[in-house]
This record gives C-alpha cells, sequence and structure tokens, in this order.
C-alpha cells in the first residue's frame, strides 16, 4: 500500500535537548494516524517538521512516494498539508467566510468577493457535515465550531493531509464525540488524518495506527486494534501505569468551606453566570464540581477566592465569614488555589522558578527580612519542592517558568499551593492537557492531602477524573446546583443526566 | 584561523553570562549611532565629517577637566529621567510623562529657591526634596488614572506634559516673574547645589554634587528593584497582572506606586537644571526635552539603572562634544547628529536581538564541529 506520508529518520535538535531522534512515521492514505507521547516528548516538532515550520537537521519526508523539501507553511500548503494548531490562528473580530480566505481571497477589480467562497464553504461544509454558517462571527461561535472552521480552511486549501494537534485539549465531550464523527468521515473521503494527542480512549475510538514517542524516539507503531490501552500507555511512559487509583471512600466531618446562596456576575455575559448555589466543603473529603464547562463553574470559584465580586451571598472559612475579605485575606486564613489558567493566573512565566514558588509568600519570614528578600532561603525551598513534586526542567530554580513543559508547570504550582500552610484546597482542571504519567502523579498528590484531613475542591470537566477522585459530587447546570450526588451510588450515564439539564435533584 | 578560535572563545564565555550580552549590545547599538551620525555629517559636508565625529566623541576630553565635569553635568538630569522610565518600565509600564513631571519639579524648586531664602544651609535640600514630592504627585495623577479608570498610562502622561507646561507658565508669570527681564527672578545663591571638592577637581566647570545624587539613586532604585519584597512585588504586577491579583497583590495600589516613584526621580531632575548660578526659568510651549530624552537613555541602558547611568554618561558626552562641533556645522545640523546618534543607540534590544541570534548559531556550530571529530575518532 502506498504511503500518503513518510518521514524517513527525522532528526530535529534544539540547544540542548534532541526533539526527535530518528523518529520515522508512515501514514496511509485514507488513514487516521495518532501520534501518541507525554508532554515535551516530541510530537508538536516532527509535525512542525511536517508543516514546514522547522527544518530537520537530518532525516527526508516522502509524499506519495515523491522526496519533497517542505521549507515553510506554503510549500505545506501547496503540497496539500494543513495543520490546526492548538491554539487557533482566527481573527475573532472577522466571520467565518474571512477566516477562511484570509491569504487566498477572491478579487474582482481589487475588490474583495465572497459569493464563490461561501458557496465553496457551504458544500464543504454539508460534505463533511460540518455544519458551520460562514457568516457567524468568529467570536460569537463556540470553541468546538472553531476548531471546525479550522478544519474547514485546511478542506478549503485542498489539503489532502490535516494535521490536529491536540484537537480535543479544549473540547467538551459532546464536542470531542462530533469532531470523532468529523475526522471519521474525513477519512472515509480519503484524507489523511494525522492527530496528536495523549488520550489512549479518542485513539481506541478513531485512530487505525498509532505512532508513539517518548523523550524524542520513537517507541513503536502499531495497529490499534491489536494492542491494549495498558500497554500503550507502558509504551508512552516506560512503565507500568495506574489508571485507577485505588482510594478509599471518605466522609468528611467538619465543614471547612460554607458556601450560602452564592450569585456572581460575569462581565463577559452581563449576567449573574452563579445563581443560588449552596453547598460545603468538609475536612478529610474531596468535592468535585462536575458540569458541562461553561456552567458557571469558573466563575464560581473566582467568586469564592475573591477574584470575582460575589453580587450575592455569604462564605465562611472555618466558620469565619470571608464574604468580604480580600484575595490575600482569604489566602492567608488558609486557602489555596490552583487556578484553571496556569499561565494566566498560576504563574508569571518570565520569572524563574524560584521567583514563581514564592508568589503568595514573598512577604512573610523566612523569604523576607526587613524589606529584603531572603535569596538563600528562596532557593532552599524552591529545591525541597523540586524534589519533593519532581518538578523537573533545564536548570532548576533558576529556570524561566516559561521554559517548563506543562506538566510541569501544573506540578509546580501543585507543589506551591500545597506546601503552603492551608486548610481548604481548591483546584480547577487540575490535570488538563497532561499526560497519564503526570495525572496520575497529581491526583495522588490530591488524594494524599485529603487524607491529611484537608478539605479539597475540585472542579472538572473529564468524568473519569470526577469518580476517579470525588467522595461527594455537586453537579453544576447553567449556574445552579442541580444534585448533589454520592459516587457509589451513581453512574457516568446518571451523571450525564445531570450535567445536561435533564434531571435534578429536588433536594438541591 | 587563530584569531576565530580566539572569537569563539570569547562568544562561547559571553553566552554563559547574560549580562555580558546586554553590555555589549549596548556598545554596539552606540556604535551603529555614531555610524549614521557620520553618515549624516558626510551628507552635509563631507570634508568636514572625520573632524565632527571627533570632536563629538572627544572634544570634551580635548577640553580638559573642564570638559569632562561639563560632561557629567549635563548627564546628570538625563540620568535621573532615564532612571524614572527605565523604573516605570520594569514595573509593566510606559512613563512618557518625565517631561512634565520634570517641568512641575522645576518650577517648585525654582519657587523655594526664590522665596525661602530664610532656610540658609537647608535651602537647597528643601528645593531638591520640594521639586522631588510635587514631580511624584504629578506622577501619580497617570497611576490614578490607570489604576481607577484603565485609561491608558502611555495617553495620559504625554497630555499632562503640555498640561504641566502651561500650568507653570501660568504659575511663573503670576507667582515669580521678573517683568524686566521676561522670566522668573533667579534663585538665591543658598539654593544652589553644593560643588564641594568638585570645584577644585574640575575647575570652572558647572558640575555640582547633583552627580552624586544621580548615583546614589542608581544603587537605591538598584537594591529596590532587584532585592526587596516591595520590588518584587512591583516587577509581578508589571509581568503579569493577572497573576500579581491571582496571588492576592493589590496592583492598583502598585501602578500607583510605581508611577508616584518614577515622578519623585523626574522631579530631581527638574530641580538640578535649575538650582545653580547663571540660569533662570521661563515660561516655556513645549516640554522640556530631557524627559523625552530619558526614554531613549533607558532603552539604551535596557532598563537597568546601572545601564542607564552609563547611557546618560554617554549622552552628556556627545550633548557636550556637538556644542563643541558647532564651529564645524550649524547648530540646528549639529541637534539632528545628536538626535540621530541618541535615538539609533536606543535600538539596543534590536542589537540584542542580533547578538543573541549570532552567538547561539556560532556556539551550535563549534558544539557540532567538535562533536562530529569525535566519531571520527
Amino acid at each position: 500500500m502506498e504511503h500518503a506520508i513518510e518521514m524517513l529518520n527525522i532528526t530535529k535538535e534544539f540547544p540542548g535537548i534532541k526533539a526527535n531522534d530518528n523518529v520515522s512515521l508512515r501514514v496511509r492514505k485514507g488513514e487516521i494516524h495518532a501520534l501518541l507521547g507525554e508532554n515535551g516528548a516530541g510530537k508538536t516538532t516532527l509535525m512542525s517538521i511536517l508543516f514546514g515550520l522547522y527544518r530537520a537537521d537530518e532525516g527526508e519526508i516522502r509524499l506519495n512516494g515523491e522526496r519533497v523539501h517542505i521549507r515553510n507553511p506554503n510549500d505545506a500548503n501547496d503540497y496539500g498539508i494543513g495543520m490546526v494548531h492548538q491554539h487557533f490562528k482566527l481573527v475573532n473580530r472577522f466571520t467565518v467566510a474571512e477566516n477562511i480566505v484570509l491569504g487566498a481571497e477572491d478579487t474582482r477589480r481589487g475588490f474583495l468577493v465572497y459569493d464563490k467562497a461561501i458557496a465553496r464553504i457551504k458544500e464543504l461544509s454539508e460534505k463533511y457535515k460540518l455544519n458551520i454558517d460562514p457568516y457567524a462571527r468568529v467570536r460569537d461561535i463556540s470553541v468546538g465550531h472553531q476548531q471546525r472552521v479550522e478544519i474547514l480552511k485546511m478542506l478549503y486549501r485542498d489539503a489532502e493531509i490535516l494535521i490536529l494537534d491536540e484537537p480535543t485539549a479544549s473540547l467538551t465531550p459532546q464536542e470531542i464525540d462530533e469532531l470523532m464523527g468529523i475526522l471519521q468521515t474525513l477519512s472515509d473521503e480519503g484524507k489523511s488524518v494525522v492527530f496528536i494527542t495523549h488520550k489512549l480512549e479518542e485513539i481506541r475510538r478513531v485512530a487505525d495506527r498509532v505512532t508513539i514517542l517518548r523523550d524524542g524516539e520513537q517507541v513503536g507503531t502499531v495497529e490499534v486494534a491489536e494492542t491494549s490501552n495498558e500497554e500503550l500507555a507502558k509504551m508512552m511512559v516506560g512503565r507500568e501505569v495506574v489508571f485507577r487509583i485505588d482510594k478509599t471512600h471518605a466522609v468528611g466531618d467538619q465543614p471547612v468551606l460554607e458556601a450560602e446562596n452564592l450569585r456572581v456576575y460575569s462581565h463577559t455575559f452581563r449576567k449573574d453566570v452563579v445563581r443560588d448555589v449552596s453547598f460545603d466543603v468538609r475536612a478529610g473529603e474531596i468535592l468535585v464540581i462536575a458540569g458541562i464547562e461553561g456552567n458557571g463553574q469558573s466563575e464560581l470559584i473566582y467568586g469564592l477566592v475573591g477574584l470575582n465580586p460575589l453580587t450575592h451571598g455569604r462564605i465562611r472559612l472555618n466558620g469565619e465569614d470571608i464574604t468580604n475579605s480580600s484575595i490575600r485575606e482569604r489566602s492567608l486564613h488558609g486557602i489555596s488555589h490552583i487556578p484553571e489558567d496556569r499561565q494566566r493566573h498560576g504563574l508569571i512565566l518570565d520569572f524563574p522558578l524560584e521567583y514563581n514558588m514564592i508568589l503568595q509568600s514573598y512577604f512573610q519570614p523566612p523569604f523576607q527580612h526587613r524589606g529584603f528578600l531572603q535569596f538563600d532561603q528562596i532557593r532552599n525551598h524552591t529545591q525541597r519542592l523540586i524534589e519533593n513534586f519532581d518538578v523537573r526542567s533545564s536548570s532548576g530554580p533558576t529556570s524561566l517558568a516559561r521554559s517548563l513543559s506543562g506538566g510541569n508547570q501544573q506540578k509546580a504550582i501543585l507543589a506551591r499551593e500545597i506546601d503552603r500552610n492551608n486548610n481548604l484546597l481548591i483546584a480547577v482542571q487540575p490535570t488538563r492537557g497532561l499526560d497519564v504519567g503526570a495525572i496520575e502523579s497529581i491526583h495522588k498528590h490530591l488524594i494524599a492531602e485529603r487524607d491529611d484531613n484537608k478539605a479539597v475542591l475540585i472542579v472538572s470537566y473529564d468524568l473519569n477524573e470526577v469518580f476517579t477522585l470525588a467522595d461527594r459530587i455537586l453537579v453544576i447546570y447553567e449556574g445552579q446546583n442541580v444534585g448533589i450526588l454520592d459516587p457509589r451510588e451513581t453512574t457516568e450515564s446518571e451523571l450525564g443526566l445531570y450535567m445536561s439539564g435533564s434531571k435534578r435533584a429536588d433536594a438541591a | 584561523m587563530k584569531l576565530g578560535k580566539l572569537l569563539d572563545k570569547v562568544l562561547l564565555a559571553i553566552s554563559r553570562r547574560p549580562n555580558s550580552i546586554d553590555v555589549i549590545s549596548s556598545f554596539t547599538a552606540v556604535i551603529f549611532g555614531l555610524l549614521f551620525g557620520f553618515i549624516v555629517m558626510l551628507i552635509i559636508n563631507p570634508g568636514a565629517a572625520p573632524q565632527g565625529l571627533a570632536t563629538i566623541i572627544f572634544g570634551p576630553f580635548q577640553r580638559g577637566m573642564r570638559g569632562i565635569g561639563d560632561t557629567i553635568f549635563y548627564a546628570v538630569p538625563i540620568i535621573f529621567t532615564g532612571l524614572s522610565v527605565a523604573f516605570a518600565f520594569r514595573t509593566g509600564l510606559f512613563n512618557i510623562g518625565a517631561a512634565g513631571q520634570m517641568f512641575i519639579g522645576s518650577f517648585v524648586a525654582v519657587y523655594i529657591g526664590i522665596n525661602w531664602g530664610f532656610l540658609g544651609p537647608f535651602h537647597w535640600p528643601v528645593a531638591v526634596l520640594g521639586a522631588m514630592l510635587a514631580g511624584g504627585v504629578w506622577g501619580a495623577i497617570p497611576g490614578l488614572l490607570k489604576a481607577f479608570r484603565n485609561v491608558h498610562e502611555v495617553v495620559s502622561s504625554i497630555m499632562l506634559n503640555y498640561v504641566a507646561v502651561h500650568l507653570v507658565s501660568i504659575l511663573i508669570r503670576s507667582q515669580i516673574y521678573d517683568s524686566a527681564r521676561g522670566r522668573a527672578y533667579s534663585v538665591e545663591s543658598t539654593s544652589h547645589m553644593p560643588t564641594w571638592f568638585l570645584s577644585d577637581i574640575f575647575p570652572r566647570s558647572s558640575i555640582n554634587i547633583g552627580f552624586f545624587l544621580a548615583i546614589l539613586a542608581v544603587i537605591i532604585v538598584h537594591i529596590v528593584l532587584n532585592r526587596t519584597a516591595f520590588g518584587y512585588e512591583l516587577k509581578s504586577v508589571g509581568f503579569n497582572r493577572d497573576a500579581a491579583r491571582y496571588a492576592g497583590m493589590n496592583e492598583k495600589r502598585n501602578i500607583i506606586l510605581s508611577f508616584t516613584i518614577a515622578g519623585l526621580l523626574s522631579g530631581i531632575a527638574g530641580a538640578l537644571v535649575y538650582l545653580r548660578p547663571g540660569i533662570s526659568m521661563a515660561t516655556a510651549e513645549v516640554p522640556p526635552e530631557a524627559g523625552f530624552t530619558g526614554i531613549a537613555i533607558a532603552l539604551l541602558g535596557l532598563s537597568a539603572p546601572v545601564g542607564v547611568l552609563v547611557a546618560g554618561l554617554f549622552y552628556g558626552l556627545i550633548d557636550r562634544g556637538g556644542y563643541f562641533a558647532q564651529s564645524l556645522f550649524r547648530e540646528e545640523i549639529v541637534s539632528i547628529i545628536i538626535a540621530v546618534i541618541i535615538y539609533f543607540s536606543a535600538l539596543s534590544l534590536f542589537t540584542k536581538h542580533l547578538i543573541a541570534k549570532f552567538i547561539r548559531r556560532r556556539v551550535k556550530r563549534d558544539v557540532e564541529l567538535q562533536e562530529s571529530k569525535g566519531e571520527i575518532k
């Protein structure tokens, strides 16, 4: 069988690391091929070489058996290769059609014309069941639809080879289902699809074959049907991985956080997106807030930690009213917060790691003395956290936070927040975008916190994670508490009904 | 061949010390600036160009200690405005209002210098302090506007420059106007900056202890930014406002404080211009140039306090050299040449980028070369 893509013996080196070391990837025509590996295994680098963003130091690329030189993305485009990046490259203020033709506009006497383009977009949208309105503005459509615009952009340019970099990272479970369907249609129409992922479930659902990378080296290429998830995970991480952490069920006693009738206003939506939510989190338990992304979970947490003001309601921490306390007062009272957006809130990317480890405690002894920072103490503190939490970086405490991989950035934040003297740990999507190895380690740390009699509050959109961690589940739908469930007495499908609003508990 | 090896060794050493890249890129930028200045001179008067360039660079030295003293004297206000801009920049803010802060400072210093002679030996320190506070208050305004009304500081601080100029003109006319001379009265001699032993080292030069104040300010700003918890907080807000808020820092307070401190520094610059013999303040239509030169100096010094000190001294040198070069070129032409040199020098961020790239390529090639040799063995 002829291969649509052959990347042979590719080696690519960056200062200090070999991102790809003698890697070969062969993709058949019409195949869905997954590229699996941990964060930093070299998946994105390999695909960037195929798309012409980087040039390989060694090795060659063949398309349909012919050797080609791809010097830049325009070359890639000419060879029919398209790529959807993890962060979409769309102009928010433009319409879908304007975004799609960008760079390949039709003109008549120097003026832009859209009629042909729009007809074509509609035709493609129908053929691949994308359901895209060419007149909609990108800022008004959901993330899932924005991704389809990116896919349509490639199809509009007659791409035969489609590369998707972690396409499911920011999608809801429903959107993921739809995307999987679209990928299937694409492959049925003879397009070759390469998608980068570290989620085994997705590979099992759509991929024909999978190539596994670890530390820049190729571990192997296997038929998905002939392998198990356990085997894939082992190839990816290099050791046995525990999928479900054995965890005893815990019943909390003393309420640590008590929230009463919280309402939180969102400036984006110009309305209260959290409406009269009440709950408590008790010492020694993990309460997981489940729900479909965008039902007010982020705002609820911002309200709890003080980043967003409450329009109504009362919050008590250890019996003390903190409704009107500042962010700092809450943090000193014992709230630790692993934020949803680790790069926006969690870290100062241009600071070295050690400065990031004292973000909330820089003014307290032993890090500060008579107004001066105590650099030795800060260094020792960071060194200790790096060792305890296995945070990997190029040059230890002095590495810039920006230079760490996503998983290690998250571990650094986790280390900082757990190490602070807290009694309530809030974590929003603590494992988003991480690989199984890192997920396992973070879950273990969170459970250890619970066993240390801390109250743990987690927001998760991932049903697996909900069931792995929760002692109680609070379901949020359209900003309201629609039920508090016991994970031992409920199933994924029942939880799904609550999450989609088709069922609610009367008690709530 | 040997030279190439030596170069590689030097480059490797440089690449291991990031600070040295900063120093080298600033100097490269200066050379670019001088080169462009030279081209301008070649275009205008090819015959006089070489001598012109030599005069601009070495002119002050040829006048002995007096020339050097004056170079330092003219550098001092620029060092202060440069520090003001650099400080704000390190905390993520653009202070384009140094000129206005400086002018307000000048007025208060001159007002005290004329009217408060009863202070005796405390006259000049009080005048400097007054100017400093006035500059700080004026600087706080764009900070307050940004913190509470989200007004972009570039817009507000530029406009406040003109408000300051006209406000001061009104105040000069109504408070301290000498109608016989059409400008403000001269300040009392007790308010002149002392010269201490400097007048012995640099005879007949205008230099005074303002230079020591500048060095003190450089040291203090360096320590505050790099060693204190306060500086840590300011930089956090500068790099990532959202993360600073998440961490419980009061980003509004920090923005206001940062702009106030920038204003204090500019205010001192304003005092030093007028607290000396032989000058009196006049009404003005445009903000003082030193406020804007401070931006270029902050860029040339890569926003590091010590960098600003060196860059400011370089400005003093070129400025004085240009004064001497007026025997070769017309005054306006010299102004253009000086401007070209200074503004091209401010491209040091760009040269830093170029140099870093060059070093990376060179060092990488070396490593590869060594590796391939190792394989042959």
